[in-house]
């Protein structure tokens, strides 16, 4: 259930403005990859490359190569809309679908592709997806509520549930503890080291802390300034990054004498 | 410490007593009266003299005791409240004469009956009080209600489906722009316009200049309903935010499926009173009717063949043509009944919708 990505010469544009320049990088199956550097550095914009989201933004496009297990996923004739069954992704802000009940936010990817399931499996599908999650313990009773009921942390894990339901291969999260409180951003970071158990997990965050307590490798990346492109500075296991970083923009940065 | 606690305090300034704003609102009432009595009096002027009145001696005592930004704030503060008064006078007093004049017409044989048969021999009758009053509004509503359900039929899915190209597809290219100019453009039209359009429209296409039924009127309401509902569903779809449908495509969901599964649903509400209210706009039109559907006074369920009344053209031609000249009241009757049931349908409309926002709305509730 879990793939590698390998990453090629990757170059994002955003119409002709060069937004992060030349990225190689290799993501072990099973392992969580934590991307940290400093705001407007292209972390996020690299993310979402990984799984083709950077599309929905108009004008924006990628030359270069993703390889999914040796796919590639900007091949001639490769759909977008399948990558992202392969590559689900959670964002910075929860956002669960405010029509939909608890249950129908984590069949959300089953039901609005039109697939058949039975209420059996889905009732299967539902409870082993919040279990995932750590969320099942505290919502079993109230399944039927609308999701957007539910706190901060709870509907960040429902989102977190309503993407291993689709069961990908990789999950990608865009800062997914950013608008959290510390106690649900433990119960998330806890969910990270499980998740990895069962997927590759690639995750963006400002928080150092977090990069060192859920990562297995680390990768910084730097703006050289306004204007510029972000460039990937450093890519190595997590506690090299931290104790011993072999470029000294990264030390400064994760020693905070950045700036 | 003594002297401490009686020094006047600096973050206080002079209090204007409880009693003085409806004392100046009573004074400026009775001189509003007084000035409007001078030049000739009538409710209109009393209320325009004593709002001003008001407006502009309230805030000058309130800023002589309080200080000139307390003042200032009053003046606002009156200036809103009383721009919201005068507003609901027309509002109040339009429900009071239609709810006075229609409901002693009101009978279910109005209800239930038509004008066929209905002269002016039976109005006679009626104004003496030797026979009830006959004739009715029947066909006037259900030709209301077919050519208004036609419109909305043919308006909603044109206008909604607009709107999905303007805010999902569009982009703002050049297509998009060019849709939203003339979308404005038509928001413009004047709706007799319209009802030439689709008269001379059909007459053209079935080769028939005489061309009048519900449906060609239908055609012209939707000229009108069909920029409302596209400026309203444009705005409705806007504010739904990205994010979601970011989160559906993530989840390996396609663009129209997460058009029509979430979008959709999530400004569903907004999109339904945004129909009701472009319903309310063209229910009670009346020019585009006449050249349309022509007038009858004889049931016509059938809205592809044959002319047809509406509540408006009903009101339209038992004002100015009334059954029996000689005793219009009677015609006066059935109008103003008529114009009462009218007000009730838009009003039963503006529920319905409510109803319906609220069952699709997105659920907040734990």
């Amino acid at each position: 259930m879990s793939k590698r990505i390998d990453v090629e010469n990757l170059n994002v544009y955003y119409g002709d403005f060069l937004a992060v320049e030349n990225i190689n990088m290799a993501i072990e199956p099973r392992s969580v990859t934590a991307f940290i550097g400093p705001s407007g550095c292209g972390k996020s914009t690299f993310l979402r490359t990984l799984n083709r989201m950077h599309e929905v933004l108009p004008g924006a496009r990628v030359e270069g190569k993703v390889l999914l297990d040796g796919e590639d996923l900007y091949g001639k004739g490769v759909d977008p809309v399948a990558v992202r069954t392969h590559v689900g992704m959670v964002f910075q802000r929860p956002n669960p679908f405010p029509t939909m009940s608890i249950r129908e936010n984590v069949l959300a990817g089953v039901k609005l592709n039109n697939k058949k399931i039975s209420r059996t499996d889905a009732d299967d599908l539902v409870e082993k997806s919040l279990r995932g999650a750590n969320l099942w313990n505290e919502v079993k009773d109230r399944l039927d509520k609308p999701g957007a009921g539910l706190s901060g942390g709870q509907q960040q894990r429902l989102c977190i549930a309503r993407t291993i339901a689709v069961k990908p291969e990789v999950i990608l999260m865009d800062e997914p503890c950013s608008a959290l409180d510390p106690i649900s951003t433990l119960a998330v970071e806890d969910l990270i080291n499980e998740l990895k158990e069962e997927f590759t997990v690639v995750i963006v965050t400002h928080n150092m802390q977090q990069a060192a307590r859920v990562s297995d490798k680390t990768a910084f990346f730097n703006i050289a300034g306004t204007g510029k492109p972000g460039k990937l500075i450093e890519y190595a296991p997590t506690q090299e990054i931290f104790n011993n970083p072999s470029e000294k923009a990264t030390e400064d940065y994760v020693s905070g004498r950045f700036g | 410490m003594s002297v401490v606690a009686t020094r006047p305090s600096r973050l206080t300034s002079g209090q204007t007593p409880k009693w003085l704003v409806p004392v100046i609102a009573l004074v400026a009432v009775i001189l509003g009266a007084a000035i409007a009595a001078l030049i000739g009096f009538s409710v209109g002027l009393w209320a325009i003299f004593a709002f001003l009145l008001f407006v502009i001696a309230g805030p000058i005592v309130i800023g002589m005791i309080e200080g000139s930004r307390k003042g200032k704030d009053a003046f606002a503060r009156f200036l809103v409240y009383g721009s919201f008064l005068l507003a609901l006078i027309p509002l109040v007093s339009v429900l009071y004469v239609v709810i006075a004049k229609g409901v002693p017409g009101l009978s279910g044989n109005l209800l239930l009956t038509s004008m066929n048969g209905v002269t002016g021999v039976h109005d006679n009758a009626a104004a003496k009080g030797t026979e009830p009053i006959l004739g009715g509004i029947y066909h006037a509503i259900i030709g209301t209600l077919e050519t208004t359900i036609l419109a909305t039929l043919i308006s909603v899915p044109v206008g909604l489906l607009t709107a999905i190209y303007l805010v999902e597809y569009g982009r703002g290219g050049i297509l998009s722009r060019a849709i939203t100019f003339f979308v404005d453009v038509m928001t413009g039209i004047p709706s007799i316009v319209a009802g030439l359009f689709a008269a001379s429209f059909f007459a053209w296409a079935f080769k028939d200049p005489s061309m009048r039924m519900g449906f060609v009127a239908a055609v012209a309401l939707s000229v009108l309903m069909i920029p409302t509902v596209v400026r309203n569903a444009e705005e409705m779809l806007r504010i739904v935010p990205n994010e979601l449908r970011e989160a559906s495509y993530a989840l390996g969901v396609r663009k129209w499926r997460t058009i029509t599964k979430v979008v959709i649903p999530t400004a569903i509400s907004g999109i339904a009173s945004g129909v009701t209210l472009a319903i309310a706009r063209v229910i009670g039109e009346t020019a585009p009717i006449l050249v349309t559907a022509g007038f009858a006074t004889a049931i016509n369920w059938n809205a592809f063949s044959g002319w047809m009344a509406t509540l408006p053209t009903y009101i339209y031609y038992q004002i100015m043509t009334p059954t029996s000249p000689t005793a219009a009241a009677v015609s006066e009757t059935r109008a103003w009944a008529a114009a009462l049931v009218l007000i009730v349908i838009v009003m039963l409309l503006n529920l319905i919708a409510r109803v319906v926002a609220k069952i699709f709305a997105p659920k907040t509730g734990r």
